[in-house]
């Protein structure tokens, strides 16, 4: 009996806690993996709506990533991308109809980009390189993890683009009514997509100036 | 390693399973989310007539309070039912589909139109539900009139999935705001409708500056659904403003 609970993994060990914080930086899915970029420049014009897809993301990742390793070993390999695929859209179809039950507005600013969770490559990616593989406690760490790293990068996008889009944050206004008048302007071009985009490459640019083991080797 | 049965067996059991969780979902939220759109459908019907902002806790009772007849108007422009009771959300004028109605409308059928009173200072403002296409998917909103069936009072719009800083503009304030003042028949009493006129009313004939707002810039398409949805659905409503005024 003792014998056996000192053979079982605490539920959180250094590797264990290792899935959960390697994504937030130097595993990052958009900035280190490259994932999800779209859906980045999307939804982070506000900070609201980049929060709300932050916590949808994290909530499907992570639930598909346990779903799927609980099943992991009576998954048919040739029908495995149709399973996660199904399981994924269940997730995402039952997180969409609960925003629009108790987050209206939200989930009429997000629209289309809920539905579109499904085709986040994070959330496949992680069901095929890891949850396929893994015990369902890992694997739901892993999820959440992810979610969180791409979370991350959306809420700083998000600061930045709404203070100078908007000059508010979370909807209320923060540049006092006096910058105005002195001839401040909020920047237009914050508000559009390819300003997300040069956002996340700064981002890319600071941490790899930082963490020299990301840079590639030429 | 797994035979073809398996497989088949398989995605037939997960397929039922997560249809049955789906229309579960679906069924348990339905009242919450008709809710929800009925709020937002009366929010937006108050703001056309310049009641905006109304927090969500208390649309439905401001909406009972300011709103005094709910009128249903047929093709003829006869009315053929006006509610005055307080439950607005039960009225018949309410409930009609007016995505339906344009169908019908559309195929020469008869139809339904729906329009709503609201008394504000002793004078009635008149507020004509609209929907209409956009460039990606549906477009809508709600226009305003003074009582004389002419003037705009306000606008307000909203959309599905117009192109973001572009054909959404129409949601914002800044494009409703031009549409007070307008307005929809001529002096000889033809209908003009409002357009929405691409390179700006600057650039048109003085006289058709009332009936025209700018439109967006990089929206063409949405501008222009804005214009035909404005055209196609005030239009039926002429029959019933002529019997008025």
């Amino acid at each position: 009996m003792s014998t056996a609970k000192q053979e079982r993994e605490p539920l959180f060990s250094s590797k264990n806690r290792k899935l959960l914080t390697s994504p937030l930086n130097l595993n990052n899915p958009i900035t280190v993996q490259v994932l999800g970029v779209c859906s980045a420049l999307a939804v982070t014009a506000k900070l609201k709506p980049a929060f709300v897809m932050a916590i949808s993301v994290t909530v499907v990742t992570a639930l598909s990533n346990y779903i799927i390793s609980l099943l992991r070993n009576g998954i048919p390999p040739r029908i495995r991308i149709i399973v996660q695929l199904v399981i994924i859209a269940l997730l995402v179809i039952v997180v969409d109809q609960l925003l629009k039950a108790y987050v209206y507005d939200v989930s009429k600013q997000l629209s289309v980009f809920v539905g579109l969770i499904i085709t986040n490559c994070i959330v496949m990616g992680r069901l095929e390189a890891f949850a396929m593989s893994n015990k369902p406690w890992p694997s739901l760490l892993d999820g959440i993890g992810n979610g969180l790293g791409y979370g991350m990068i959306l809420m700083i996008i998000g600061f930045f683009r709404e203070l100078f889009g908007s000059g508010s944050l979370w909807g209320f206004p923060v540049i006092p009514q006096s910058f105005y008048e002195m001839g401040y302007k909020n920047n237009g071009f914050m508000i559009l997509p390819p300003m997300a985009l040069i956002l996340v490459g700064i981002i890319i640019w600071v941490q790899r100036s930082r963490n020299k083991e990301l840079l590639e080797e030429n | 390693m797994y035979s073809n049965g398996y497989i088949f067996r398989y995605a037939s059991i997960m397929v039922i399973l997560v249809a049955a969780i789906l229309s579960a979902a679906a069924m348990l939220l339905k009242p919450a989310q008709q809710r929800n759109e009925d709020v937002d459908k009366m929010q937006s019907i108050l703001a056309a007539a310049g009641l905006r902002d109304v927090p969500v806790k208390d649309a439905i009772q401001v909406f009972n309070k300011s709103v005094t007849d709910m009128i249903v108007i047929d093709k003829n422009g006869s009315v053929v039912d006006d509610y005055k009771d307080d439950n607005k959300q039960q009225s018949r004028a309410f409930k009609i589909n007016l995505k339906d109605e344009l169908y019908k409308k559309s195929i020469g059928k008869d139809y339904e139109l729906a329009l709503y009173v609201i008394e504000n200072d002793g004078e009635k403002i008149y507020i004509v539900p609209l929907r209409g296409v956009g460039l990606w998917g549906p477009i809508w909103g709600n226009i305003a009139l003074k009582s004389d069936f002419k003037t705009v009072i306000g606008v307000t719009f909203g959309h599905k999935s117009e192109t973001p800083g572009l054909g959404a503009e129409i949601e914002t304030i800044n494009f409703q705001n031009q549409f007070p003042g307008k307005l929809i028949f001529d002096e000889n009493g033809n209908f003009t409708s409002v357009r929405v006129v691409k390179g700006g009313i600057a650039n048109i004939p003085v006289a058709n500056q009332i009936h025209a707002v700018d439109a967006v810039s990089g929206g063409t398409i949405t501008s222009n659904g804005t214009s035909e949805m404005l055209k196609n659905v005030l239009e039926s409503y002429v029959p019933y403003f002529k019997k008025q005024g």
